[in-house]
């Protein structure tokens, strides 16, 4: 028996129909069509389906789409505005944060709710807020990197170089 | 340079094969066998056709009808698409429900009820071995063991001789254990037949587009699929590192359904079933020995290893090349006695094994190598870091051959050494560790020194399946002056879209930001042999600088045309010709290429384009210094790695940002199974971890903070002398973290543990030795 429910995504509300056991990355996925939200794991492991629930960075494969009912959604779809890079983006651009790409939009979003609670975190905070997000690609040193420029940008102060530091 | 692709995976918009929707698409999901090793006895789907939005489900008796229940592997040996009587491992795919949307595929293989007969497995590959042992595969006629292959290089009587007169002789058995590439992208496709043409398109996640569009013609072209009525592409791909090489059974019976149902079929393996059935990485027993004088100079090594297989020899190495490159274990040491041997066997586990970021198996060679000398270094108690400064090939006798007859390019491995060394400060750490020592407290310092080996490969020695290992690079000028790139290699992650710009940019001088690269699309795309084995740089990217060589040599004559001078008078910079002795006459290469449209020479072709197939005069040999320090807390086991500096030397670096990028990922791949990673399984075939709950991938917690440097040596045959780098740190990291840790335990007469090396293994042998 198919539920309706209604969520703010992206900023827009909608009203869509799912089963009660469709997992919230499938809507976000199938129903929504925005497939920047991905799917790496079947145990709530590797983070590549995270995404903000009202606010709070969840992992979409472990939230049923109908626990979403009258919640607001941010995907990685819904972080840059009129598509200009916002400080995290350009963070993992700038740094090589990013590789084949497939953990970054998971990495993004829990980086922006670590962000909000910390401005100015340490890199072990940053090591330790990242745990749940799995990369196989980087190294995570970039992606430490990434978040501390962004930190930077986002408090205003200047943000350290960009440019590979070899030994 | 940054890079250019950033911007889509930033945005989400990321096209990777789960998020290609085509009408109609049905979905499939695979019935998989609980058991290792079973007959099946009955496989009821009546059940399943009956779940809404199930459509049909297929079965091994199903595809015998078309001869497509078999199909052969990258090394010439067979795989089951689906089994018509044995499964021969756990999870293995045994029927594939297909359906009108994911959850009722789900649904309806819920509901598939398999019968099986289950029968004792072989897990173990000694016993495997043994004479009387179960025949595994009685689908081969007159097979009478679980024997694969036997395979040898060097030179066996003079090793022994070597041997028998040496001071030192040590032997170390060692077992690397079998793991898994876990890209975060798991495996699939789409597979979309279009009946009324006859036309495949295979959305597919590979990294090897055109040989699996050939391998398909062979093993379809019975049912009418030949090789132009396929078309292969492989889109965004979320890590390859090698497990997106083989052809998976879920591939082919999508093709099949497909085929014959007409409408596309999309496949996507969960995680449980990537890491349970996907062809597995490593799985190596070995015995080293290392024969050398008491002072502390190597005179031979010896090597014999077991390969585990699974059911199935499904490895991806070159066809002459059972073993793929082992026989670089004779390591970075000038010596020149050596004598390897390997047996492969089958066992009841899944079929492989992949090249995972080793080049081919050098990842295990590396290992045997450097634990092996640090056995000798420990035997004859000097240290490492002189044992092998002291034996190192030297700078100026490179080109250099090996004991097993590959010719070493070029290196300079004292420079790396000593590089890595100063950065750690190598002398007070031993000093630090000397005073921790009496103390009672652990500390270690690990080495490796590697010489790593890849860009396969020249074609006289290198195949798959008989195609040959060149690459290629196809590039296309527009009028405006921009162009377009397409390559037969398939980056997952790697950069190309930037790099083969930035190689481009600097032979022709068109910037690099109006190079468009494409790779992926076999019917676009020129023939290659894809990104895998840190290929792509030694063949491709060099033939990128051959084909943009082909362009300026016809800009030359096009500008000759223009300003009326002979070819001689003219001087080339990247991006313009001008007149010698008057500099102030100067052609763009924008303006020529216009003119190649609009006003060339009589006689000369219109247009401004070149393709090169590159095969590759040899192989290249990057090298590395790594070294690891370890703090280890005595009462838990627990392992701290400080710090880990790693120095590589790729030859010419085209951008720096993304090689050290490759290195800082190669790393954490590579302490991935030096302290966290290995597939487990128990006597009745259970994997014991196949999920990411028990299957530790190194998060950023684990993954230390690497520091990284290099050294130059340009690799003298290849067109802009670099090497590649992808796999260096993956085949360096595990040997210098497990000398780090066995340095650190060996006051307790602690001369060798396993990988991975885990709390637990090092409270056990402090334990034993009455450590603690």
């Amino acid at each position: 028996m198919n539920k309706q429910i209604t969520v703010t995504v992206n900023g827009t509300q909608q009203t869509l129909e799912v089963e009660p056991r469709t997992l919230l990355v499938h809507m976000i996925r199938e129903i929504l069509n925005l497939t920047g939200t991905h799917i790496g794991c079947d145990t709530t492991s590797c983070g590549a389906c995270t995404i903000l629930m009202d606010d709070k960075s969840v992992k979409s494969c472990t939230v049923l789409a109908v626990q979403a009912n009258g919640k607001s959604i941010t995907t990685i779809e819904g972080v840059s505005t009129e598509g200009a890079m916002n400080p995290l983006q350009e963070g993992f651009k700038e740094n090589h944060g990013l590789h084949c790409g497939f953990c970054t939009p998971g990495m993004i979003m829990r980086a922006t709710e670590l962000l909000v609670n910390n401005p100015n975190p340490t890199e072990d905070e940053i090591r330790w807020g990242i745990s749940g997000n799995l990369c196989r690609c980087t190294g995570y040193n970039n992606i430490v990197k990434a978040i501390l420029y962004a930190s930077a940008k986002m408090r205003g102060v200047p943000t350290a170089s960009t440019e590979p530091e070899f030994v | 340079m940054k890079r250019k692709e950033d911007v889509r995976f930033l945005h989400g918009k990321g096209h990777y094969v789960d998020d290609i929707k085509l009408p109609g698409m049905l979905y499939m999901d695979i019935v998989r066998s609980p058991y290792a090793y079973a007959k099946i006895k009955k496989i009821d789907i009546e059940a399943a056709l009956k779940v809404p939005g199930v459509v049909t489900v297929v079965t091994g008796k199903d595809l015998e009808k078309y001869n497509l229940h078999w199909m052969p592997t990258l090394m010439s040996d067979t795989q089951m698409v689906l089994p018509t009587d044995t499964v021969m491992y756990q999870s293995q795919e045994v029927a594939a429900v297909i359906a009108t949307s994911r959850y009722a595929a789900r649904d309806g293989r819920e509901a598939v009820k398999v019968e099986y007969e289950p029968m004792k497995p072989l897990m173990d590959p000694y016993k495997s071995l043994e004479p009387g042992s179960p025949v595994l595969r009685t689908d081969k006629p007159n097979k009478k063991d679980n024997h694969i292959w036997h395979w040898e290089a060097g030179d066996k009587e003079k090793t022994e001789k070597v041997f028998a007169s040496a001071d030192v002789v040590v032997k170390q058995e060692m077992y690397i254990p079998r793991i898994h590439v876990v890209s975060i992208e798991t495996c699939g496709c789409v597979a979309d037949y279009d009946k009324v043409n006859n036309h495949l398109t295979m959305y597919m996640t590979t990294q090897a587009p055109h040989a699996i569009r050939t391998v398909i013609a062979l093993v379809a072209g019975h049912v009418g699929l030949t090789e132009e009525k396929i078309r292969v592409v492989s889109p965004d791909i979320g890590g390859g590192f090698g497990g997106k090489v083989p052809v998976y059974p879920g591939y082919v019976i999508a093709i099949a359904v497909s085929f014959l149902t007409g409408v596309p079929v999309k496949w996507i393996e969960d995680r449980s079933e990537n890491l349970q059935a996907d062809s597995f990485a490593r799985d190596y027993h070995i015995t080293a020995e290392m024969a050398g004088t008491k002072e502390g100079k190597i005179l031979a090594t010896r090597f014999k290893v077991l390969c585990d297989h699974g059911y199935t020899d499904a490895a991806a190495n070159p066809s002459k090349f059972p073993t793929g490159l082992f026989s670089i274990a004779t390591g970075s040491y000038d010596y020149d006695t050596a004598y390897m041997e390997a047996d492969a066997v089958y066992t009841n586990k899944p079929p492989g094994g992949v090249a995972y970021r080793c080049s081919f198996r050098v990842t295990e060679a590396v290992h045997a190598i450097e634990r092996i000398t640090d056995r000798f270094a420990l035997e004859i108690g000097k240290d490492p870091a002189k044992v092998r400064m002291e034996n190192f090939i030297k700078k100026e006798d490179f080109p250099w051959k090996s004991p097993t007859g590959w010719i070493y390019d070029s290196g300079d491995y004292h420079a790396g050494l000593k590089k890595v060394m100063e950065v750690v400060g190598y002398d007070a750490l031993r000093k630090e560790q000397a005073e921790k020592r009496a103390k009672g407290e652990l500390m270690g310092i690990g080495l490796s020194t590697f010489t790593e080996i890849v860009g396969a490969g020249p074609s006289k020695d290198f195949d798959i399946l008989g195609i040959k290992m060149f690459d290629s690079a196809e590039i296309r000028v527009h009028p405006t002056g921009k162009a377009i790139a397409r390559f037969g290699t398939k980056s997952q992650g790697q950069g190309h879209e930037t790099t083969y710009a930035q190689i481009i940019a600097e032979v022709l001088g068109i910037p690099a930001e109006n190079i468009q690269v494409e790779e992926g699309d076999t019917d676009t795309a020129p023939y290659g042999l894809g990104t895998y084995a840190s290929r792509s740089t030694p063949t491709a990217g060099a033939a990128a600088a051959v084909a943009a060589k082909k362009l300026v040599d016809k800009a030359r004559k096009i500008a000759a045309y223009l300003l009326e001078v002979s070819e001689d008078d003219l001087e080339w910079e990247p991006g313009k010709f001008s007149v010698k002795g008057a500099p102030e006459k100067t052609k763009t290469i924008q303006e020529i290429v216009f003119a190649a449209y609009t006003n060339h020479p009589q006689g000369m072709e219109a247009g401004f384009e070149a393709t090169h197939y590159y095969d590759p005069p040899n192989l290249t040999f990057p090298s590395g210094a790594y070294i690891c320090i370890v703090d280890i807390d005595k009462e838990t086991g627990g392992i701290h790695v400080r710090r880990f500096v790693a120095i590589d030397d790729c030859g010419n670096i085209i951008n720096p940002m993304i090689v050290q990028g490759q290195v800082h990922g190669g790393l954490t791949q590579g302490i991935a199974p030096a302290m966290y990673e290995e597939l487990i399984y128990d006597d009745d075939g259970n994997m014991l971890n196949g999920t990411l709950m028990d299957y530790l991938v190194p998060t950023a917690v684990e993954s230390p903070k690497w520091e990284t440097g290099h050294t130059v040596t340009p690799s003298p045959h290849h067109p802009i002398g670099a090497k590649g780098v992808g796999e260096s740190p993956t085949v360096g990291a595990p040997p210098a973290i497990a000398n780090a840790i066995i340095d650190a335990l060996s006051p307790y007469g602690i001369k060798h543990l396993d990988i991975p090396i885990t709390p637990y293994k090092v409270w056990k042998a402090l334990k034993e030795k009455g450590a603690i």
